[in-house]
Order: structure tokens, then C-alpha cells, then sequence
């Protein structure tokens, strides 16, 4: 079967896929909402489902595209199989972003300040980590670019808590640094899904450029590769669709890390035509893993990105061990 | 030997000086390359070899001086205008990802092809490429499970995919065996017998640069001190500049055969 047949079964797959999950996300949580519930206005679990499960459904989707397209592309620019927004420490960089506005009450004064901030910090975070790994950067110095903006953010993270102006602000940044798309509503999706948008449009244009890559540097502008183009496109993409999700969500690592893997073997390992499974994929998984968070027996609702690095944690082990020979 | 030239299909350089990091590498070399002919860079370790041939493949801006493909000048080119022009085989070259053959051979066309992937026509040439090569069997197989000479195949079937005027190779036979090498020197060799298109490529190996190339350039420090056929550049007195050795050039069956005696002085 010949590439491009494969790809476009892959996607309808994926695409169905997110179906059965959306559905399920919908009817799924601490009240079970079936089917004959949805058509009904009078019934109380409608409100239910499109005014709380609605919205996170949504974002579920929005934010796993953007991070699984993010990773993938990252991916694809370093060849580095292990790059990832979380890894490389680009959302703890929009972590900060936002940490700040919340620190300095500028989140306070308008909504959209919040948003801006996180992907000022996350296209910073890209910028820096293509400064510091330099252009022949290999496998292990972008790994320790991203430890070291790692270290930054938090670092920076842990000021703003410690000199917060009271304790509720504390708590806030906190609670929102967890990851989490608990109660969120229409109001982020508003403000979170046409940034997601366009940051993955953006990214899409790279996936000649990407396939390219597989060459090297050299070998990319070899064949007419504007390098310096794909790198502020690059930042640019990944800036707004990673820095979009920190805003709303908070932190959920891992996605842009596994998403990639799975689908990539499916592609024939194109780094470009990997970009749109990659997205899909991350949607999927997290809608499962938002779905297995709720239906969780606990008291209060376990946070979306505990469970995204309890799985994703043991994966970035398991693929370490696998490119230890590699590394060396 | 040698085609007669074709008028215009040419790639020369002007006055090119290049510095790095403080350190000049490359002072005021100037040189022509003609479609039909085989040229070889020779020169020891440091001489400036892979820099001269980044500048030709456009890769590279020089500090001074430019480069002119077909007498108008490479940097007026847009990436993808050169790249159509210039195929580029670089000294170690990278594949990142398990690929496979075909899908390899394939990037050859990025200049050529749109936003939607492959055309007809690229995929064609992709075809036309691997059977060339003799790759048609393998072009399923991952790039990463080739051997050193199918690998080399299927890195030069990828430059022959973007049909490029010029074929600039960083020493494309390090690493092979010397039935490997005839093979590859055969593939170079083809290419330059097309109509209007040239290889240059830099070499170590002074008997194979002898016994291949139409024209060599020797460059030391910097400097071209030859650039002739292999006769009149391989001389005992240019080696000697160039290597610090004592060598003997004799008449041999394809091509003068150079000796070694031992170190100079």
C-alpha cells in the first residue's frame, strides 16, 4: 500500500477514534449521562453536558492537537526523538509566562492577558532552545537546553509563589500549574481554541520543510530549505498552540511526547506527514486520559496532569532505555 | 575523455575568501567548472576543500568574492531556484528517522515538488533514479539496514532525483571499498557524460582523483598552486608543495600513476 493511502486510512481512524471518545467524554463522569439524556432539554443532566462536559470536551481536543502537533514538529526540526514541549522546556517557560501575569495581577485587569503572557513565554522558551542548542545541536545538547530552561522557569515559578501577596494567590497559581480541565468553561474555549487554531496552521506550513530535515541541516538547505525561516516559524507555531494550552490547562506533559511515537512507524517515519496523525493522536489521548481521570473512584477529581505524566513518565524511561546505545 | 564544453553551463568562482572564526581558509581562489568535465579537489588536510565546496553549492556566503552559475551570480538565486541546480552530496551525510529507500530519494525532489507532496512527474524521476542506481529492489527497505555501498547508491540516487545541472560532492568515496569506489566513480563519471551537467567533487585519494577526474585543483592553505588536467597538476613539484612528499608520476594505463617515495627533505 503506498504512503499516502496509509496516511489518509490513518487519519479516518484517528478521526473515529476521537469520535467515540468525544462521545463518551460527553456522557461520562460522577453523573452518568446516557444517550436519550443529550435530546432532552428537560432533563437536569443536559445542562450537564453542554454547559460543563461540552466545553472541557472541546478544549480536550483543542489542547491535544496543539500538543501533539507541537511535539511533533519539534521532533521532526531536532530529529530528536525525545523533544517534546514539556521536555524541551518550552511550556514551563509558558508556565512562567502566565505565572507572572498572575503574580503581577495582570490576568486580573483583562482575560486575554493571561493567554498572552503564556505564549510570550513559550515562543521565548523555542527561541532559547534553538540559542542554546546552536544549529548543529544533537540529541543530547537539546535535552540539556531543555533541562535548563527547566530549571529557569521553575526557579522563576518558585519566586513569584514565594513572594506572592497572599496566600489565595499562592494557592492560585498552584492549583492552576497542575494541569487540569475541570470546570472549565465556554469563556476558554472562546479564548483558547481559534489561538490553537492558527498555531497549528501555522505549524502545517513546515511539513515540506520537516521531511526535508530528515537530511540534516545541511543536507535540508541543500535542497533550498530556508532554515532561518522554519525556526521563526517554528517559534512562532509552537509559541502560540503550546503557549494557548499552558494558558488554559496548566501543565499536562508527556502528550507531544508519546503522541509522535505512536503514530510515526504508521507514516513511514515522514517527519512532515507525521504532523496531522500526531495532532489527532494527541486529542485521543487526551480525551481518554481526561475520560479515565473523572470516571477515577476519589474524593476530589484527580488532576489530568498527574495522570498524563503517570503514563508518560514510565514511556520517556522506556524510550531512554531503548536509545541508551545511541546517546552514549 | 572529456565532452566538448557546453557554452553557458557553467559554474565558476570569482576572487572567493572566506574566514573562520579569525583563521582565513580560503584566499582569493578563483576557478571554472564546465558541464561535461569531472573536476577534482585535492589538497591535504585543512586546505580549504569543503569550504570551497560549500561556496560553489551556495551553501556557504563568502567573505568576498561570489559564485556564478551559467554567468549570472549564485546569491541572486532563490533557495529553491539553486537547489534545482546544484545537487549537494555532503561528507557524512545525515538520514534521521527509518526512512526508507524510496522515501529517501523522494526528498531529492523538495526543490521540484508543491505543498501536496509528490506529482506524477516526481514520482518518475524518483523511479527513474532508483533504476539508475539499480536501487529498484531495495526501495523498500530502511536506509538504516543498507550496507556502506548500497547506502552510497541510494544517497547519490537522491541528488540524481532533482535532475540537477551540477553534482557537488564532499569526498563521496571515503569509506568505501575500492570495488565501491569504482562503482560510485562510474555513477559520477555517467552523470557528467549527460548533456550539460558537471561534477565536482572533493577527494583524498590522489590515485583515484588522477585516474577519474577530466581536471584537478590543488589547494594548499588556501590557495589553488594547479588546476590542470591530472598530467599537468599532479606534478612531482605540486605534491611536493602540497604534501611534503617525494613522488614519482608515471604513465600508466588509464591515467599518470603516482608513487610515493617518502617525505620531502
Amino acid at each position: 500500500m503506498s504512503h499516502s493511502r496509509r496516511s489518509w486510512l490513518l487519519i479516518g481512524g484517528l478521526l473515529l477514534a476521537i469520535a467515540v471518545l468525544f462521545g463518551l467524554s460527553l456522557m461520562s463522569g460522577r453523573v452518568w449521562a446516557p444517550w436519550s439524556a443529550w435530546v432532552d432539554r428537560a432533563d437536569p443532566r443536559w445542562a450537564i453536558i453542554f454547559e460543563l462536559r461540552l466545553p472541557r470536551t472541546v478544549l480536550a481536543v483543542a489542547i491535544g492537537a496543539a500538543l501533539g502537533l507541537s511535539g511533533a514538529a519539534m521532533q521532526g526540526y531536532t530529529r530528536n526523538p525525545l523533544a517534546d514541549p514539556g521536555v524541551l522546556g518550552v511550556s514551563s517557560m509558558a508556565a512562567l509566562g502566565a505565572v507572572m501575569s498572575l503574580y503581577l495581577g495582570l490576568a486580573f485587569t483583562a482575560t486575554w492577558l493571561l493567554p498572552a503572557c503564556a505564549i510570550l513565554g513559550a515562543g521565548l522558551g523555542v527561541v532559547l532552545m534553538l540559542a542554546l542548542a546552536g544549529t548543529t545541536g544533537g540529541t543530547v545538547t537539546f535535552l540539556l537546553a531543555g533541562v535548563i530552561l527547566n530549571t529557569v522557569a521553575s526557579a522563576g515559578v518558585a519566586l513569584a509563589l514565594s513572594l506572592a501577596p497572599n496566600p489565595w494567590a499562592a494557592q492560585e497559581i498552584i492549583s492552576w500549574l497542575l494541569g487540569s480541565l475541570a470546570d472549565r468553561s465556554v469563556e476558554e474555549v472562546r479564548l483558547a481554541v481559534p489561538l490553537i487554531v492558527v498555531g497549528l496552521a501555522i505549524l502545517l506550513t513546515l511539513r515540506k520543510s520537516l521531511d526535508a530535515l530528515t537530511l540534516g541541516e545541511t543536507g535540508a538547505v541543500a535542497l533550498g530549505v530556508n532554515l532561518s525561516a522554519v525556526r521563526v516559524i517554528l517559534a512562532v507555531g509552537v509559541g502560540i498552540a503550546s503557549g494557548a494550552s499552558v494558558a488554559v490547562t496548566g501543565l499536562i506533559g508527556f502528550v507531544g511526547l508519546i503522541a509522535p511515537h505512536l503514530v510515526r512507524p504508521l507514516v513511514g517515519h515522514r517527519p512532515g506527514a507525521l504532523l496531522i496523525p500526531s495532532a489527532l493522536a494527541g486529542s485521543a489521548l487526551v480525551l481518554a486520559a481526561d475520560i479515565v481521570v473523572r470516571l477515577t473512584p476519589s474524593a476530589a477529581e484527580m488532576r489530568l496532569g498527574v495522570a498524563t505524566a503517570a503514563v508518560g513518565g514510565p514511556f520517556f524511561l522506556a524510550l531512554l532505555i531503548s536509545m541508551r546505545r545511541r546517546l552514549a | 575523455m572529456t565532452a566538448p564544453p557546453i557554452s553557458g553551463a557553467t559554474l565558476s568562482a570569482d576572487n572567493l575568501t572566506v574566514s573562520l572564526g579569525g583563521r582565513a581558509v580560503l584566499h582569493g581562489v578563483s576557478a571554472e567548472f564546465r558541464a561535461g568535465e569531472v573536476t577534482a579537489v585535492v589538497g591535504p588536510n585543512g586546505a580549504g576543500k569543503s569550504t570551497l565546496l560549500a561556496c560553489l553549492a551556495g551553501l556557504r556566503k563568502p567573505d568576498a568574492g561570489s559564485v556564478s552559475l551559467e554567468g549570472a551570480p549564485l546569491a541572486a538565486l532563490s533557495h529553491r531556484e539553486r537547489a534545482r541546480k546544484i545537487g549537494f552530496l555532503p561528507q557524512t551525510p545525515e538520514v534521521a528517522w527509518a526512512v526508507d529507500v524510496e522515501t529517501l530519494v523522494g526528498l531529492g525532489r523538495t526543490p521540484h515538488s508543491g505543498m501536496r507532496g509528490l506529482s506524477e512527474a516526481d514520482r518518475l524521476a524518483v523511479a527513474r533514479a532508483l533504476k539508475h542506481t539499480d536501487l529498484e529492489e531495495l526501495a523498500l527497505r530502511e536506509v538504516k539496514s543498507l550496507s556502506g555501498g548500497e547506502r552510497g547508491r541510494a544517497l547519490f540516487a537522491r541528488v540524481l532525483a532533482g535532475e540537477p545541472s551540477w553534482l557537488l560532492a564532499d569526498e563521496p568515496l571515503a569509506g568505501l571499498d575500492p570495488g565501491h569506489q569504482l562503482d560510485a566513480v562510474d555513477l559520477m563519471r555517467g552523470f557528467a557524460a549527460q548533456a550539460g551537467q558537471g561534477v565536482v567533487m572533493t577527494l583524498h585519494d590522489l590515485a583515484i582523483a588522477a585516474r577519474l577526474a577530466d581536471r584537478v585543483l590543488v589547494l594548499v592553505d588556501g590557495r589553488l598552486i594547479a588546476d590542470g588536467p591530472p598530467r599537468e597538476a599532479l606534478t612531482p613539484d605540486v605534491l611536493a608543495r602540497a604534501y611534503g612528499v617525494t613522488a614519482r608520476v608515471v604513465e600508466g594505463q588509464s591515467g599518470p600513476l603516482i608513487e610515493l617515495v617518502g617525505r620531502h627533505g
